[in-house]
């Protein structure tokens, strides 16, 4: 067989923080920039949380617990390598260029017209697991134009019951396409917990299926996702076809902000998935090494608070979305029937 | 001009486009070297070898998900659905992914991707597999939808959609491949735009409005109204989104009577939505119901007879012309 069945998770720094395996090649800078991106991530899903419940945002998935494999998927990428995930990676894509200010735009409803394309990431994908094809097109366009980078697509636990995750693999299989799917196994679709997506022990399973090697990692380990994902992402660069990564990790927070998870999770959970919480497994570290001090940590933590807040003020002082601009983005030029729509609403508006 | 059929019409306007841009490439199901279930891209596999045509693994929704990532990563790929069938498999990504994407990312990408896929009955092919699915791309802001009837629309029509920045659902129809018709000499290079309709006959007592494989019967009947002296005047929508809307309404307002003529099913379909149109823009020229030509309001039955009689006919478009058409027209 061509590509064993993992059993093994991969693990660097234990819950604890003690080292068990290879620390990936960082410099003291590059230790503390990844960091303050879990930092940054947990603040902002903390304040976009509280945003929503005061009506200044619209409904949000909060990230908390997921910090780690957020940050260790896409870390790893060039910037012009690809990343697509679902409303659980904002962060992945904040790692990756897109600016904040973006992110918020869209939950605060306007149409995200600063949405970098230089960071090469898709739209936020609502439709389970579509993002996946589209990875695969993308990393099939990458390789038809002989260019040396990736694409990597991210989805739930839940998602990988749907045709699309399971169709994506076995089309990038059969292409050989530079493409790392990672899974972020968090333990719940909304109220069903993993056990009821697939009979199968393992999500990693399913790439030697389709002809791929699979990785089990612990999600909270970010040294351990750093590592898998470098690996996947240099080997399908050089050519070799793609990967998918199980990051087994926790969601610590509700599914979104329209829902109680109270109502079916028991709370032991959460106090034996807080014991391996990312954030804190790192900075153990941090510390440890004399990498970070107590007060050095504090100083990251109020620039962190601080850039937010700053992103928050620039948001709420934009002028109210452009109702124009709707028809002026459904097709690349307006078609007759928009434009007389479009004139009948200036019209209405006093804007012509 | 030559006279050719419209599947070699459609090869031909694959190939110059191929050989136009090497981001051009095709994929689908069969389509290598088997040519196509339907032979249209018979050859281009020998011609463009495997990285330009390219046979995927059987799934309809997946397929259609990677051609819309290469074309967000720059290619341009000429999607080949079996039939339009088993474009539900893939609805999800046509109308969540292919015609949001523009729109979703602040108008920065472009998804040049033609999605070709023949629809349609009369081939004897059953329930599942004979339909006419136009109107429920038609609803869909961010798509364009074509239906070309000749030969010579099907290749300046196909050129357009290839090189269109938008998306373009390209549905054919199974019964229209083997027809022939003229276009321009092999040298000479033309597109036929992909928003226009086209007035197929001039006629000043009746309009019909009609598309695809209907617009050929549609001819015949008003070539034999003629004969009774009825001059009826047919359009070819050509394009189901966007929609000509001045031609037709023009020609309503010359003519004050519309017979729609369609293949697909009654109910909230292409048909109740261009009547929706007449109504709202040319109420006031109207002097007779609009009368509706379609398909049974069945599944379409596998048997030949009974589908022939699920079939819109010549003899059931000039019936509903002579409902309304005075008698003393032409007498
Ligand atoms: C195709 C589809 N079906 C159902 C939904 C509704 N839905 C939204 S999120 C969700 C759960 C997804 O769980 P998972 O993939 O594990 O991601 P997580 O929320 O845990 O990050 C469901 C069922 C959807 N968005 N898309
Ligand atoms: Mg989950």
């Amino acid at each position: 067989m061509p590509f064993p069945l993992t059993e093994t998770m991969h693990q660097v720094m234990t819950p604890e923080g003690k080292i068990i395996g290879e620390v990936p090649l960082l410099s003291a800078e590059q230790l503390v920039k990844l960091y303050r991106w879990m930092v940054l991530g947990r603040a902002f899903s903390d304040r976009m949380v509280a945003l929503q419940r005061q009506g200044r945002m619209g409904t949000f998935s909060a990230l908390n617990g997921q910090e780690a494999t957020s940050v260790g998927l896409a870390a790893p990428l060039q910037q012009k390598d690809w990343l697509a995930g679902s409303y659980r990676e904002i962060l992945s894509y904040l790692v990756k260029g897109v600016p904040m200010q973006a992110i918020m735009k869209l939950y605060r409803g306007y149409v995200s017209d600063d949405y970098s394309a230089e960071a090469h990431c898709l739209p936020i994908q609502i439709v389970l697991a579509t993002q996946l094809p589209h990875m695969v097109g993308i990393a099939m366009a990458l390789k038809y134009d002989r260019q040396p980078q990736v694409a990597v697509g991210v989805c739930g636990d839940g998602a990988t019951s749907e045709g699309d995750f399971n169709e994506a693999l076995n089309f990038a299989g059969v292409f050989k396409a530079p493409v790392v799917f990672v899974v972020q196994n968090n333990g719940w679709a909304i109220s069903v917990p993993r056990s009821k997506q697939t009979a199968a022990q393992y999500i990693a399973h399913r790439g030697p299926a389709f002809g791929m090697p699979g990785y089990l990692v612990d999600g909270n380990d970010l040294f351990a996702v750093y590592k898998v994902v470098c690996d996947c992402v240099e080997r399908a660069r050089a050519g070799e076809g793609p990967a998918l990564i199980e990051a087994i990790t926790y969601r610590l927070g509700a599914h979104t902000t329209a829902d109680d998870p109270k109502r079916y999770r028991p709370a032991s959970d959460l106090t034996e998935w807080g014991k391996r919480d990312p954030i804190l497994r790192f900075r153990a570290f941090l510390f440890d090494q004399h990498i970070l001090s107590e007060k050095d940590n504090d100083v990251l933590h109020e620039e962190v608070t601080t850039e937010i807040e700053q992103a928050i003020n620039r948001l709420e002082a934009l002028p109210p979305q452009d109702c124009a601009q709707v028809y002026d983005l459904v097709y690349s030029e307006l078609t007759p029937q928009l434009k007389a729509q479009r004139a009948q609403i200036m019209r209405e508006l006093g804007r012509e | 001009m030559r006279t050719i059929t419209y599947r070699d019409a459609l090869r031909e306007a694959i190939r110059e486009e191929m050989w136009r841009d090497e981001r051009v490439f095709i994929m689908g199901e069969d389509i290598a070297g088997y040519g196509g279930t339907y032979a249209v891209t018979k050859g281009l596999f020998e011609e463009f070898g495997e990285k330009r045509v390219r046979d995927t693994p059987l799934a309809e929704e997946v397929i259609t998900g990677t051609a819309i990532g290469a074309a967000l990563g720059g290619l341009r790929p000429i999607l080949e659905l079996m039939t339009i069938n088993f474009s539900l498999l893939a609805t999800d990504l046509i109308v969540n992914s292919a015609a949001k994407f523009h729109y979703m990312f602040g108008g920065q990408p472009e998804i040049p991707l033609v999605i070709r896929m023949p629809s349609g009955g009369g081939a004897q092919r059953g329930a599942q597999h004979s339909q006419m699915f136009e109107s429920w791309y038609g609803h869909i802001p961010g798509l364009k939808v074509v239906m070309p009837a000749t030969p010579y629309d099907a290749k300046g029509m196909l050129k357009s959609a290839v090189r269109d920045p938008n998306p373009v659902l390209f549905i054919e129809h199974e019964l229209l491949y083997s027809i022939k018709g003229e276009v321009p000499d092999e040298d000479v290079e033309y597109t036929v735009p992909l928003h226009l309709g086209e007035v197929r006959r001039l006629g000043r007592d009746v309009t019909i409005l009609t598309f695809s494989r209907m617009a050929h019967i549609s001819l015949q009947a008003a070539h034999d109204l003629a004969k009774e002296g009825i001059e009826a005047e047919v359009i070819d929508l050509k394009s189901i989104r966007p929609i000509d809307i001045d031609l037709l309404i023009d020609s309503v307002k010359k003519t004050n009577r519309v017979v729609i003529a369609e293949e697909g099913w009654k109910y909230y379909g292409t048909g109740q939505g261009l009547a929706a149109l007449i109504y709202e823009n040319a109420f006031d020229y109207m002097d007779a119901p609009i009368q509706h030509i379609t398909g049974a309001d069945v599944p379409m039955p596998y048997s030949k007879a009974l589908e022939r009689a699920a079939l819109p006919t010549k003899a059931d478009i000039i019936k509903a012309v002579k409902a309304i058409v005075p008698t003393h027209v032409g007498v």
